[in-house]
């Protein structure tokens, strides 16, 4: 099979692990003349496909035979796709050929498990190893971590990878149960759990580098029964344990060739994007999975409208807030606002009082934001009470054209 | 009307220069006009040599790093009135000092809204710049043509020397060009785009490996087009396959949905070599089975969250054993009892007793840590009495197995799993209790109180107390 043929079928089994991200690397440059590339800082998108995705990594399979039958993954041992394999020189060759030319900031790669978690992990490693030391290689690599593979091999991926991940794969433990039968949800936390341990313990020993970009994991949304407020109680868990950087949702996807068991439906795309909007909630703005998630909504986030907005739908009696006396923690509560511009507002007020065209030009989207809150010049209280406001902050119903031509 | 020429679209410092005579000359900013040499409108002079100060002089004024480093960027955007801005601004700081902190100034957000066009234009190019390989008189040579919107080649240049140092390489621009020499950056003017190479033989591999991660089921060519404008389109070499990759995504899509789910292939023989049975062998007798099983309890709910369940360790046959309440954060990563801060000061305080470690059984009421998550970490929540019932039989099967004489528990919790019932630990701590088959039991504070305690000297007499309570455990353990 040709290098061209390989390439096509195992980045497009590698396309459904959302995370992309090639931010919070190690400070590292070839200036010395000798190595290629560099790392650190925020990463980069080098591209984006059709569907908006970030393009920042080179993501590919090794192979995607697989012993396992996972049944929402395409690479299951009982689908019907075409198989491949590289060798690690032809994984390096890409790597660095791609690289030369700016197409990438570096190597994402996972794998179909073969022969055994070890055996697998220890061609993962091997990949690496060669990239940083035969090439001296210095961009970012993303290495997936195999569930029960020796610690002795994660520990030597950790050393040549800025991050590490393994996946969680479904939102609860009886869903992967039953979905992915030979998966253990101890074996998958086990795994995680030693990861934060090395990750802390590398910056005490001196000259040890493991994984300075941590772990992030991810998360197939929609494939089973779980609902929102679930899914985020799994993710306020897993942050709150395994010091997570990042936990990706990805939408189930229709896949060529699905299993019988699974939906065919796709999950509604912007579901995750709720999920995304609500996880950001929870890690920067305060929020708890509890306030997020209505129960009388069935655990489930509004659809069409932003999870912020809907919580403060919910809790008028807290509004409105005067922008230029509300505390920050408060502040971040109003929909419309953001971090930065909550920041700004703190800074810019203490120098002069804040009234609406100072909004407007802070970027604060006004018709969301101004029904929540006081101004010299503009107060909201008949809006806030008005009965019809939800409906108002709707997003007025229209059939979203996806398959515009660009 | 005084007019300024700037020596070239990038020239901050001949700006910077012109601005402080500028100022010190008590010039009104609607009596200036900048202009980039080359570029003037009509008859343009030089600006008079700064003059001395004059009545109406003003000083120049001091801005932080920051405001510098966003006024540095906003200078390179291609409209012309940029440096007008900057200048009025620097004139409005004398009087209104705090005026770079107001992002919501009309002149303070347009800077803004500048800098940040040429700092994302900076970051486009980073991202965007496309390398092909051609084969120079020093061997291989890497060459990009590429079309920024603002001025930012000198300040996009760096990152590229950083990242491809050993490399050589060009980037031409209509504007300027930049050469990575080996050891240096060397600009020059702007070419034409027929200058630079046309192709790379990579290129295809690039394409195919593009069209293969986009998934038609999500396509969204809104989302791609908000970070990757069109007007980048035709310098990246996959942007070719945008058009067609949008008008077949709904076919494809709509043909993955409606083909029938298929039978599983018959599976080929693959089988996992199962390194961990092969490790463990036949499950032992006694503890380690034991320390399994509990792996697999589902007895509450506890068990869920948690990483793994926390066994007891120690001796198969100890005459001491110690009951803890539950994990902690630690324990409950590296599935072992008393690892974490709690841990180490029932270490001190055995070895302090003249303990041996290594001869006492330590294990926990509950085995799952019960917690609440709290961004980046979980808060310890005591566990309810349910939960402990529920835990009891690990216990049980631990005295049987264990059979030790005397069982220390550190707590409420613990003493409340042992002994049945609640008890205020202060009231029967140093009482010798009977338990079940002749064995004696002494309740004690947990370690975890000690280490709560903010005042020093309580949390010292805590400790010596807790010495004392595990000596005296020991020498019921072993009589003398
Ligand atoms: S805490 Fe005890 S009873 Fe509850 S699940 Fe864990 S081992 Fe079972």
């Amino acid at each position: 099979m040709d290098i061209k043929t390989k390439l096509e079928i195992l980045a497009d089994a590698a396309k459904y692990d959302a995370s992309c991200a090639s931010s919070g690397g190690q400070k590292r440059d070839s200036r010395d003349g000798k190595g290629l590339g560099s790392s650190g800082g925020s990463g980069i998108c080098h591209s984006y496909t059709p569907d908006g995705r970030c393009v920042s990594l080179l993501k590919i399979l090794l192979t995607n035979a697989c012993v396992y039958d996972c049944l929402y993954c395409i690479n299951r041992s009982s689908s019907h796709v075409r198989r491949a394999r590289f060798t690690v020189e032809e994984v390096v060759k890409l790597t660095l050929d791609f690289y030369k030319r700016n197409y990438i900031e570096g190597l994402f790669l996972s794998s179909g498990i073969i022969r055994s978690p070890d055996y697998t992990m220890e061609e993962l490693v091997r990949v690496a190893r060669t990239l940083r030391e035969e090439h001296l290689f210095r961009g970012y690599i993303h290495l997936k971590v195999i569930p029960n593979a020796d610690p002795l091999l994660v520990e030597e991926a950790g050393r040549w990878a800025d991050r590490l991940s393994v996946n969680v794969e479904l939102p609860k433990p009886e869903s992967l149960q039953a979905l992915a039968p030979r998966k253990e949800i101890k074996d998958i936390r086990k795994a995680m759990g030693r990861l934060r341990t090395t990750i802390e313990e590398a910056p005490r020993s001196k000259g040890r580098s493991f994984a300075p970009a941590g772990q992030s994991t991810q998360m197939i949304v929609g494939a089973d029964g779980s609902d929102d407020s679930q899914i985020l109680s799994t993710s306020a868990s897993l942050y709150g344990s395994y010091r997570l950087r990042r936990v990706y949702y990805s939408a189930f996807s229709p896949i060529p060739d699905a299993s019988q068991a699974l939906p065919l439906k796709p999950a509604p795309l912007v579901r995750e994007n709720r999920l995304y909007q609500a996880d950001w909630l929870m890690r920067f703005y305060g929020f708890d999975v509890e306030e997020i998630v209505d129960r009388a909504q069935g655990g489930m986030l509004d659809l069409d409208i932003d999870p912020k907005l809907a919580w403060a739908l919910r809790h008028r009696e807290r509004f409105p807030l005067d922008v230029n006396k509300a505390t920050r923690e408060d502040l971040l509560r109003v929909p419309g606002l953001g971090v930065r511009t909550v920041d700004r507002i703190l800074v810019s007020r203490r120098v002069r009082s804040l009234r609406t065209d100072d909004l407007a030009r802070l970027r604060v989207p006004l018709r969301k934001a101004l029904p929540f809150v006081v101004l010299p010049d503009h107060r909201p209280t008949k809006l806030l009470d008005a009965p019809d406001l939800a409906a108002r902050l709707r997003p007025a119903p229209r059939q979203l054209d996806l398959f515009a031509a660009p | 009307m005084t007019r300024v020429r700037l020596a070239a679209e990038t020239d901050f410092s001949g700006f910077r220069a012109a601005a402080r005579d500028l100022l010190r000359q008590g010039v009104e900013p609607r009596d200036v006009e900048f202009a980039v040499a080359g570029h003037e409108p009509g008859l343009f002079e030089d600006a008079p040599a700064g003059g001395g100060p004059t009545a109406s002089s003003r000083p120049v004024p001091a801005v932080s790093r920051a405001f510098l480093s966003t006024i540095a960027s906003a200078s390179l955007h291609r409209e012309p009135a940029r440096f007008a801005l900057i200048y009025r601004i620097l004139w409005r700081l004398v009087d209104e000092p705090g005026l770079a902190q107001v992002a919501s100034d009309p002149d303070v957000a347009r800077l803004g809204a500048l800098a940040k066009a040429v700092r994302r234009d900076i970051h486009k190019m980073h991202a965007f710049v496309r390398f092909r390989a051609v084969e120079g008189p020093d061997g291989e040579a890497f060459i990009a043509w590429y079309e920024p919107d603002h001025h930012v080649v000198e300040a996009a240049a760096p990152f590229f020397a950083r990242r491809f140092a050993s490399l050589l390489w060009t980037i031409l621009t209509p504007e300027r060009c930049v050469r990575w020499t080996g050891d240096a950056l060397e600009y020059s003017d702007g070419v034409d785009r027929a200058v630079a190479p046309t192709g790379d033989d990579l290129e295809d591999l690039w394409r195919r490996y593009y069209a293969s991660v986009f998934n038609p089921a999500r396509v969204n060519p809104t989302a791609m087009r908000a970070e990757m404008p069109r007007r980048f389109w035709r310098n990246l070499p996959e942007a070719q396959l945008i058009q067609d990759l949008v008008a077949e995504a709904p076919s494809r899509a709509a043909a993955m949905v409606a083909a029938a789910p298929t039978l599983p292939v018959a599976r080929r023989g693959a089988k996992l070599v199962d390194e961990d049975a092969e490790r463990s062998e036949a499950a032992a007798p006694g503890l380690p089975a034991l320390a399994d099983r509990i792996q697999g309890c589902r007895e509450c709910p506890l068990w869920e969250p948690a990483t793994q369940g926390v066994p007891g360790e120690g001796p198969a046959h100890a005459a001491l054993m110690i009951v803890g309440e539950q994990p902690g954060d630690e324990e409950d990563l590296a599935g072992r009892p008393f690892v974490g801060p709690a841990g180490r000061l029932l270490d001190r305080a055995l070895a302090q007793a003249g303990v041996p470690r290594d001869a006492v059984y330590v294990t926990n009421a509950v085995k799952h840590f019960k917690f609440e998550p709290r961004g980046k970490r979980r808060i310890h929540k005591k566990p309810e009495a349910r939960e402990i019932r529920a835990c009891l039989p690990w216990l049980e099967q631990e005295f049987t197995l264990v059979r030790p004489d005397v069982v220390v528990m550190l707590g409420a919790s613990a003493a409340q799993a042992v002994l049945g019932h609640t008890v205020a630990v202060t009231r029967v701590r140093g009482e010798v209790l009977d338990l079940a088959e002749g064995r004696r039991g002494l309740v004690t504070t947990h370690p975890s109180y000690v280490l709560r305690l903010p005042d020093r000297e309580a949390a010292e007499a805590a400790f010596e107390a807790l010495v004392r309570d595990l000596a005296q455990a020991w020498a019921l353990a072993r009589p003398a």
